[in-house]
């Protein structure tokens, strides 16, 4: 049904691809674009801006969020910044070092294409948000600050203190008020998107629950743009709000959108290590500690009980710094995550389970004085302090890696369109721009780029050919997908079992942290698929969700995200399995240099694995497609931080 | 550790809500009062009954969506932070705790601990934005701001929405939530086209929304999680008298 995946990469110099694809990309008028529909699920930076920016080019735009308001989407947590390379500092930054500083960061695993396109588009969104009134952080003269930030060698990051995300969210959000009293948006919270339409191969309408009253709804629309963000819950624990989840995208993975790099997940090195089983999410304590911090553990392992400070200089290992000499403490979040778990596997972890290293100030608070320390980190020494009870100005903090961001996602094509046609992917949601890791204050780049910059350019390009092809919700595809929809809430009211569901979730996110985590071997993948299985049937026999479908219920809300995450799970380990190499993020432990960094296989593997759903309803095994990834402009090399 | 909960259980807006008790058992001090409630439920679902609703999602004190009264103070006694952000350490072993959704007429009850706070998009949604079209800025650093201004800007705009504040305070007022957006906005040369205007909507529709008036008790300022100061109720009286007086003058 898929022939040979096409990016659709415009022909051209790196340079000029995105300016003469917008020269030459089909348009709709402007009294016709209040006669189109467009659906917009999600409304963080990707899917806020995008329906915002529609809305006001004149699209019909109907919003919806999970949320009990668009300014809750889990963007708002985002802690550290925003790249740009606006070159404010006088540092040497350009469009081309952001490009190829993400390019290098996501190891050679991104189109070149779409990854050039986000740095020319980066200093737009900065321009946007200053307008909107986005209060970033300023130095005297009235001029924008920045800071470095995840081992750049360039200032380019803008921040709003520790709370980038949310200032930039609420920025986008006040936007998408404004459309909304405009009347250009429709907005529905508390609404979750159980499935995908598609009529004729066309993506054109949803259907959702209506999480109040647990009404089901459909909706018609001449395109769809899912702005669903990552699947990192599925592990269970990980830094993600509650509330995310993999539904919308696996949903329309089975309605045939391919899944891309399912693997491709982000370890964030800095994290409060998890206390107990009773645990429900991690905290992330953000990265730019590590530039006064210096990170240890106890030479041997008979140390680890003893209080830190019965610990001499001389019997602790700044392993940071011993390997990574140049980039010390501020080494790339995927070496600095596996070098941690390296230190505990070797029973040399600190804390509850050994599970935690120690970040240490007391060096810096010695040169710089706690005061200045304060004034840099004050926010974030106090979140320790509440989450942990511990003064970190007194004793150096515990951390570990978590669960962070997903850098894999639905496929889209440079028009962020995925193989469906009328079916668009932005954000965190998609693939396309971080490879096999995604560096520090990217994440809100792209998520803002995809949505007031991008979409609105690429969008009409599909919608010009498609104008009055909007099916009536009366149409069969649209019965068929209510009644599914219907029928599977069913199923899971059916089971009243008795094992609670966070049990079962909780058992997924160990299994897949241990098998598909910051290491994995293909054995302890093969185990995982042959768990995984055992798990999901386990789930359909014996997980207890009490209450109704027509009513606010709260457990089958998140019944049928966990139903989903059980079998995207199995997705994400084939992945893994089938990309026998190592590449940021994913490491296997089969591929790695004789110093223990993780070893690319470019022959073989510099190419996007997209994976498309067989079977009926059911889970078998998926079909692979592949996307080779052509370097025009950089060379691949052997990324080193050493 | 072990507490007695009194929790108010209610099955929808129309129905007659009441305080339930039960005990939570052999729960870590290190463990969040949610994480406690996540105990308490599984518990609850496992011996048939059903579980407490209560909203959450972030759980790091930043998106704003726990909204709980506990012991009768808007997010609990472990001020400033969210409900989200509050450690069973701060309690005494064997203490009794009650929990109770936020209590603002405006707010009505969904079920149990959730509650609709729709009226607070409602009062943003009236102006408090700027109307920037995506593709028509200027150069970000052709707009210069004063790190002062953009300091007292981000202290106000850090409001995380939750509505404590019209949960503490007696008359049940927003005026501290409008005030934050409307004070972040009138800080910043950005600001300034619509500044006359946004405070005069912003202020009617949150009158219309039927929260109370401010009488300066200081309670809004004492729970927020964002340390909002109530200084910025000022501002936003200053903004209102000025704005009536701009739109009067110029009739």
């Amino acid at each position: 049904m898929i022939g040979t995946l096409d990016a659709k990469i415009p022909s051209g110099p790196l340079d000029r691809k995105w300016q003469s694809h917008r020269d030459h990309s089909r348009l709709v008028s402007p009294n016709n674009r209040r006669k189109v529909e467009i659906i917009v699920v999600g409304s963080g930076l990707a899917g806020g801006s995008a329906a915002a920016t529609l809305g006001e080019l004149g699209y019909r735009v109907k919003c919806f969020c999970f949320q009990d308001s668009p300014r809750r989407a889990h963007s708002i947590a985002a802690q550290g910044g925003i790249n740009a390379a606006k070159n404010y500092q006088n540092d040497g930054d350009s469009v081309y070092r952001l490009f190829y500083d993400t390019i290098k960061g996501g190891d050679f695993r991104s189109r070149e294409a779409n990854v050039y396109r986000l740095a020319e588009v980066s200093n737009l969104i900065i321009d946007q948000c200053v307008e909107q009134g986005v209060p970033f952080a300023r130095e005297y003269g009235g001029l924008l600050a920045n800071r470095s930030f995840g081992g750049a060698q360039v200032s380019r990051t803008f921040y709003a203190r520790g709370q980038t995300g949310q200032q930039l969210l609420l920025g986008c959000y006040q936007a998408l008020c404004r459309q909304i009293a405009a009347g250009t948006v429709q907005m529905f919270p508390q609404t979750e998107m159980l499935d995908i339409v598609v009529v004729d191969g066309h993506a054109k309408g949803i259907i959702t629950r209506n999480l109040l009253t647990g009404k089901i709804d459909k909706y018609a629309a001449d395109a769809v743009v899912l702005a669903t963000g990552g699947y990192g819950n599925a592990f269970y624990l990980s830094t993600n709000a509650r509330g995310c989840n993999v539904t919308a995208t696996y949903r329309a993975y089975k309605k045939g959108a391919l899944f891309a790099n399912p693997c491709f997940t982000q370890i964030h090195p800095t994290c409060i290590p998890q206390s107990g089983d009773y645990q429900s999410k991690l905290t992330l304590m953000s990265e730019s500690l590590r530039n006064d911090g210096r990170v240890w553990v106890p030479k041997r392992k008979e140390d680890c009980r003893k209080p830190p400070d019965q610990i001499p200089e001389q019997d602790r290992d700044y392993y940071l710094e011993r390997k990574y000499p140049s980039f010390g403490n501020l080494a790339p979040r995927d070496i600095s995550s596996r070098a941690a778990k390296e230190v505990c596997d070797e029973g040399r972890g600190v804390g509850p389970g050994g599970r935690g290293v120690y970040l240490d100030f007391a060096d810096a608070i010695k040169r710089l004085g706690e005061d200045t320390i304060r004034e840099r980190y004050g926010n974030l020494f106090e979140i320790y302090h509440k989450i942990t009870g511990e003064n970190a100005y007194k004793v150096p903090m515990r951390i570990y890696p978590a669960v962070h961001y997903t850098m894999g996602g639905l496929w889209v094509d440079y028009n962020l369109m995925s193989n469906v046609p009328g079916l668009h992917v932005i954000g965190e949601a998609n693939f396309s721009d971080h490879g096999a890791n995604r560096l520090g204050a990217s994440a809100l780049m792209q998520g803002l780029a995809d949505g007031y910059f991008i979409l609105p350019y690429t969008l009409p390009n599909y919608l010009a050919g498609q104008m009055g092809k909007r099916p009536s919700t009366d149409h069969a595809e649209f019965k068929k997908a209510e009644t599914d929809v219907r029928a599977k809430i069913d199923s899971i009211l059916r089971v009243n079992g008795n094992r609670s569901l966070d049990s079962i979730h909780r058992e997924l996110g160990t299994l897949l942290w241990n098998k598909c985590g910051m290491a994995r071997n293909a054995e302890g993948l093969r185990e995982a698929l042959s768990k995984i299985p055992e798990l999901r049937d386990e789930f359909w026999r014996t997980v207890r969700v009490p209450g109704k479908g027509q009513d606010f219920n709260q457990s089958l809300e998140r019944a049928g995200r966990v139903a989903d995450f059980l079998e995207f799970a199995e997705l994400m380990c084939i992945d893994a399995l089938e990309r026998d190499e190592s590449c940021g993020g994913h490491f296997r432990e089969e591929h790695q240099t004789p110093d223990g960094e993780a070893l690319r296989d470019d022959d073989n593997f510099a190419t996007v694995f997209a994976w498309e759903f067989q079977g009926n309803g059911q889970v078998a095994a998926p079909k692979l497609h592949r996307e080779p990834l052509h370097f025009e402009t950089v060379h691949l090399t052997q990324r080193s931080y050493k | 550790m072990n507490f007695r909960l009194k929790i108010w259980r209610q099955q929808d807006r129309q129905s007659k809500g009441r305080l339930v008790k039960y005990e939570a058992t052999d729960i870590s001090p290190n463990a969040s009062l949610l994480e406690m409630l996540d105990i308490v439920n599984e518990r609850l679902l496992l011996r048939g009954d059903q579980p407490i609703a209560f909203d959450s999602d972030c759980r790091e004190g930043i998106c704003g969506t726990c909204a709980l009264t506990i012991n009768g103070e808007a997010h609990g006694p472990d001020h400033p932070g969210a409900a989200c952000e509050l450690y069973m350490r701060k309690f005494r072993d064997g203490a009794t705790i009650i929990v109770e959704p936020f209590r603002v007429r405006s707010f009505p009850i969904v079920k149990d601990l959730v509650v609709d706070r729709g009226a607070l998009d409602r009062i943003v949604q009236a102006g408090g934005f700027v109307s920037a079209r995506a593709g028509s800025a200027p150069e970000a650093n052709s707009i210069l701001v004063p790190k002062h201004d953009a300091d007292i800007a981000m202290e106000a705009a850090a409001c995380i929405g939750c509505g404590a504040c019209a949960a503490a305070c007696p008359n049940a007022s927003a005026m501290l939530f409008t005030a934050a957006k409307v004070s972040h906005l009138a800080f910043l040369p950005q600001g300034q086209p619509e500044r006359t205007s946004r405070v005069l909507k912003m202020v009617t529709a949150m009158d219309a929304e039927g929260f109370g008036n401010c009488t300066n008790t200081y309670e809004c300022e004492a729970v927020c999680p964002a340390e909002i100061s109530a200084s910025f109720i000022a501002k936003l009286n200053r903004e209102y008298v000025r704005a009536n007086w701009q739109t009067r003058s110029g009739d």
